[in-house]
Formats: structure tokens, sequence, C-alpha cells
């Protein structure tokens, strides 16, 4: 009888495919663009163009051990040890084509700063190097809760550009029926992928965290495909039998949730995942694979624009802090733990203010810990389990404190 | 019932014997730490100073960067906590503690009852520790129990960077070579871990009473230009490097109990 199709299964499939797709597009002589992790993919869809996504293949080379000889060359070239890792990664393959997996060359590239500005200075050496043309779409960063009126104009006007780019690029017009159906496609899969996420609300969780940074390798390579869906409606229906039975990711329970804020450590991903076994802590959220959750009104220019500029690194403090509170309750966390990501300087500039505000609004506990994105030299594994271990005495203080209490206050005497 | 806490650091073994989580029957300290012959010798020599064997101690618990590799212990427990029940006992007020050890630097902030509220610790970078400091008293040809008298004399005291331990090396040799006034590097050393443990402290806020743990708060320097930089009084644990095995042997004590 053939073993049963398992998400896990299809993940590994449809990411093999997502690869080997691409090389064969190139053989054939079609355009191949590599594009920045949260580009609205809906346009490149549309038109129904091949793309790879270099920080998802820098993470896949750097979860294979692959990254060292890249940074390593990519510093000889140069590039200073400060600069973003995924960044280096990239540079170097783009001129030795040296990884355990492969992607081709780009004919164009597609970049968005909606997450860093480091991206429009690493896109722009491509474009020069490879003499290639690049879309930018520029998103202004929100100092307020939301877009400004003008920002998303200003979005929506270079929604109109990267068009025009592409219909030029390509010699195809751009087809607004085609661009709906994706919309739409694209808007089912994120809500597929949220409904995943929420998932692991329950108590114990169904899915360990890690798990949850392979899964989102597929919404950031083809949220707007099909066979995502199917994919997200396998997982789901997995999740729902695990909850059903009351079942753990771990054999020995769950002892601790916490929140993972910030990139995974993918050279260390399986240390991490063993130290968090041993421990029983769980992630169960993190602001990481939610970054793919991208609703919007099928159709609606103004919405699409929105939610493109609303990512983590691109919003400010307080809509940030609200939606980490939430979290908070929405997963009853014990824990957060902000990965000090040397690569991701953005990022880090606000961790500690938000560290702060979370702190000061609820009762959770945090642990930050010195890690890189994709650089295996920055992080320590012995320091990393003294901060975990640490971190689960607290949390197993605190609980064992309000289970006192409580039989206290139950306590008729 | 007699209960021991071994905490195995990066460049010391320490063992405190306790009886009855009170008196303390022997502490041992032996210049080794994790890796080496340092735990087991220190652990041995504790129990035979008293005449005691391994079957009479009830429970042991190891703390410290070699914890999970002694296998003379019944639990392990990081030192983040132990120093925090060790403090505790020491100094029952004590509301932040700053633990500088061979390689790392931690701020630990106390609640209630002694336990960790929330701690911080030092990046993947020996700047900041004992370590920094023992590089340092080889360059200035001096035992590191001397740093703090040498830069107490300092006239003219100089700024070394405190980013790096390679290049605080290289700037001290620089120093050297130009004349520099050993004190005046010394002094400039002291200037140099207070500096970057004191950022570490101010992150999780500093509450009275401030208490310094490790071999580290040995140095009577870093206790005061501490206290200059942080404006309050720190105080040096009376248990200095052996705070954490206390804390351990306090709480072998009360979960055996």
């Amino acid at each position: 009888m053939p073993e049963k199709l398992t998400s896990r299964n299809l993940l590994n499939q449809l990411q093999t495919r997502h690869y080997t797709n691409a090389y064969a597009a190139k053989m054939k002589g079609q355009l191949v663009g590599w594009a920045t992790s949260i580009f609205p993919q809906e346009f490149c869809e549309t038109m129904g163009l091949t793309v790879v996504y270099p920080e998802n293949h820098a993470a896949a080379v750097a979860a294979k051990r692959g990254a060292l000889p890249l940074l390593e060359q990519a510093e000889s070239e140069g590039y200073s040890v400060d600069l973003c890792s995924y960044a280096r990664i990239n540079l170097a393959y783009m001129k030795s084509q040296a990884a355990e997996i492969p992607i081709p060359l780009p004919d164009f590239i597609l970049c968005c700063n909606n997450i860093c500005n480091t991206l429009i200075k690493w896109y722009e050496n491509i474009a020069a190097e490879l003499n290639i043309p690049m879309i930018l779409i520029d998103v202004p960063y929100n100092h307020g809760y939301e877009p400004t009126p003008a920002a998303i104009d200003y979005i929506k006007s270079e929604f109109g550009e990267c068009i025009r780019q592409l219909e030029k690029i390509t010699g195809q017009q751009f087809n607004q029926e085609r661009f709906q159906e994706v919309m739409i496609l694209s808007n089912e899969n994120s809500r597929a992928w949220k409904r995943a996420l929420d998932l692991n609300q329950a108590v114990p969780a169904p899915l360990n965290g890690f798990e949850l940074f392979n899964y989102m390798s597929q919404m950031v390579c083809a949220r707007g495909r099909q066979e995502t869906g199917e994919l997200l409606k396998l997982l789901i229906e997995e999740l729902e039998e695990k909850i059903r039975l009351g079942k753990s990711c771990y054999e020995d329970g769950e002892k601790c949730r916490v929140m993972w804020d910030g990139i995974a450590c993918w050279p260390h991903i399986k240390h991490n995942f063993k130290a968090f076994e041993k421990n029983g802590i769980n992630i169960v959220c993190s602001s990481y694979p939610e970054a793919w959750v991208l609703l919007y009104e099928p159709g609606n220019l103004d919405e699409l624009a929105k939610v493109y500029s609303m990512i983590g690194n691109n919003t400010c403090m307080e809509y940030q802090a609200d939606k980490r509170e939430r979290e908070v309750k929405n997963f009853k966390l014990d824990g957060i733990l902000f990965h000090v990501n040397r690569s991701c300087k953005v990022m880090d500039f606000m961790q500690y203010e938000q560290q702060r505000l979370v702190a000061a609004r609820t009762d959770v506990s945090i642990m930050n810990f010195d890690g890189d994105q994709a650089d295996p030299r920055n992080f320590a594994a012995a320091q990393f389990e003294t901060r975990l271990e640490a971190l689960m005495e607290i949390v197993a203080h605190n609980k064992s404190a309000k289970k006192s209490k409580e039989v206290t206050n139950n306590d008729p005497a | 019932m007699i209960t021991a806490g071994v905490d195995i650091g990066s460049t010391s073994s320490k063992v405190v014997v306790l009886e009855e989580g009170e008196k303390i029957l022997s502490k041992v300290i032996i210049p080794v730490g994790a890796g080496s012959s340092g735990p087991a010798r220190a652990f041995e020599q504790s129990i035979r100073e008293v005449n005691l064997s391994r079957e009479d101690i009830k429970r042991v618990i190891a703390t410290g960067y070699g914890r999970n590799t002694f296998t003379g212990a019944d639990q392990q427990i990081t030192e983040i906590t132990c120093h925090a029940r060790g403090v505790y006992e020491l100094v029952p007020g004590v509301k932040t503690i700053i633990d500088i050890g061979g390689q790392d630097a931690k701020a630990i902030g106390i609640g209630k009852g002694g336990t960790v509220s929330n701690f911080i610790m030092n990046d993947k970078c020996a700047a900041g520790t004992g370590r920094f400091l023992e590089v340092m008293s080889r360059i200035l040809e001096i035992n590191i129990e001397d740093l703090a008298d040498l830069a107490a004399s300092a006239k003219n005291e100089i700024s070394i960077s405190n980013t790096c331990t390679v290049f605080a090396e290289s700037e001290v040799i620089s120093q050297l070579s130009t004349g520099t006034a050993r004190e005046d590097v010394a002094a400039g050393i002291v200037q140099s871990v207070v500096g970057r443990v004191a950022g570490l402290v101010k992150r999780i806020g500093v509450q009275s009473e401030v208490v310094m743990t490790g071999g580290v708060c040995l140095n009577w320097m870093i206790i005061k230009v501490m206290e200059k930089e942080l404006d309050v009084p720190v105080i040096a644990s009376p248990m200095a490097q052996l705070t954490g095995a206390l804390g351990a042997a306090l709480l072998a004590f009360e979960s055996a109990s």
C-alpha cells in the first residue's frame, strides 16, 4: 500500500520542484527573476514568470551548512563581515554559483525594501554586475500606525511602473483578469497560512516552531500558486487531527510556550531544535513566518499597497508592541526569545525597546541571544543553552508560584 | 542532610558542601574549569576535607558552563539561578546582581524571594569578562590579583577599547611600547571592563542593593569604578567566586527537603 502523502513530504517535493523548475526554465531560454522575500509577487505571478528568492536560497544553503565558503568568498572580494550574511552569500553565489542547491542566474531582479534597506544596495550590485534590469518598489517607513495616503499613492504609482517595466522585459501585456485571479489565490493561501499558524494557539501546540520555519518557505516562494493551497490544506488537516487527539509535537509534552522573535538561526537550526526539545520548550509562534500573511481585498490596490507596506520591520514601535502583546495573550506564551541577529541591524535596532514595551504590558519572561541568520561564526552554542535553560528555570518558577497562589486562594481555611 | 553545589566555570571549578542548608562544611576552588580534571578534583577535595564520601551527600547540583559534563551531579541548574540564590542568602536585600566570570558577564534582576526576574548576558565576545583581565594582566606582567592596586596608583588614566579583547590587547601593547605608565594602562583596563558591564546592568535597570559576584569582584578597583559608573553602592559578594556553588548547594538542600 502506498504511504500516505504527508504535508512534510509534499513540502519537500514542492521546494525541490521550485528550484528544479527554475533551472529548467533557464535551460529552455525563459526569463528568470530574483526577488526579495516579500516583493509583491502578484505582478510577476500574473506575467507567469519564473522567480527565485535569494534570501530563501541563502537560508537553505546555511541550513545545509554550506554558508561559510560563500561568506569567505564574499569577504575576500571586499564585502565587510558586518554586512548582512544573506547578501554576502548571494553576492558570492552570483560569482561562483558554488552551492549544493543551485539557482539559475537572473535576467531581471525585483526588489522591495519593505523589510530592509540593505536590499537596495545588494540588488543594485547584482543589477550592475550582471547588467540586468532592476525593478524597485520603494516603500516609505511607517512612522505612524498605518501608511499615510501619500505613501499609498506613491506605492501604487510604483506598482504601475513595475507593470510597465515587466511588460517591457517580457514583451507581453499585463493581463488584468489573470491579476485578479492571482490576487484571489494569494489571499486564499494567506488565509490558510494564518489558519495554520493560529492552530498553534492550542495547548499543547500541534506544530513546533522549526517546522513553521520550514513550511514558511513555500509562502515565500509560491504564495500565489495553486499547489501552495493544496499543501496548506493538508497541513491544516494534520494539525486539526493532532489537536483533536490532544497531541503535543514533543513526546514528553510541552513544558513552556515561547515566541521566537526574529529570523531563524539557520546554520544552527538542528542544534537549536535539540536544545528546545531537551527542555520541552516549544516555539508556538514567531514574527518570522507571520510576515507572509498578506491579506487584502483582491482588486483593491490601496489595500495591496498598504499590506506590502506594513511588514514587521517597516512598522512603528507601537504597532509592533501591540502585535506582540496580542500574541502573548492569544498563544498563551510563557516567554519570548529575541534573536539579536548580527545580520539584521534594522531589527536589532528596535529590539530592546520592544522588549521593554512587551515586558511592561505582559508578565512574559524575556531572553535574548546573539546569533546570525546565516553566518555560523556569530553563534555560541553553550551561551545559547545557558540562556535557554535560565529562561526555562524562570518560567518553571513563575508557574509553580502561580499554582501555589491559586491553591492558597482556593483554600477555604 | 548534606548537600553540595559544584560550579564549573570556564577558568575555575568551585565546590561548596553544606550541612542542613546552613553550615558550610567545606569550600574549594581549583583554578581550572570545564573540560579539565578541575571539577572532579575540587569535588573530591571538598568531601575528603571533611571525611565524607559521595554516598554521604544527599544531593549534588552542578552549575556553570560545564554543568552538563559533570557526571557526579543529581541535577543541573544554570549559574543565573544559582548566583541569585547564593546572593539572596548572603545579602537578602539584593535587587541586582552583576556576575563577571571567566568568559561571560551577566546582569541579573532579582524579584521577590530572591527569584530571577530577568537577566542579560554579554554577547559572543570576551571584552568585559575575567578572561579580558587575565589577558591584560599578562601583558602588564603582573598577577591578576595585583591589577587593582596598580590601577589605583594611576595619574593619567588612558582609554582602552572595550569592543574586542584582541584589539584591546594590541592597543595596550602599543601604549606600553610608547612609554605610557603601566598604572595608567591598568586604570584604563579597569574602566574598559566596567564600561562594558555597566551597559548590561543599565539595560535591565539598576536597583539597589547591587551585588557583584564572581572572581572579578575581588578586584576592589572594579567595585569602586562600578559604583561611580552606576552611581549606587556596589557590594562585593562575601563569597565572591564561590557564590554560585553556594546557591547550587542551597537549591540542592531545598529540592531534597
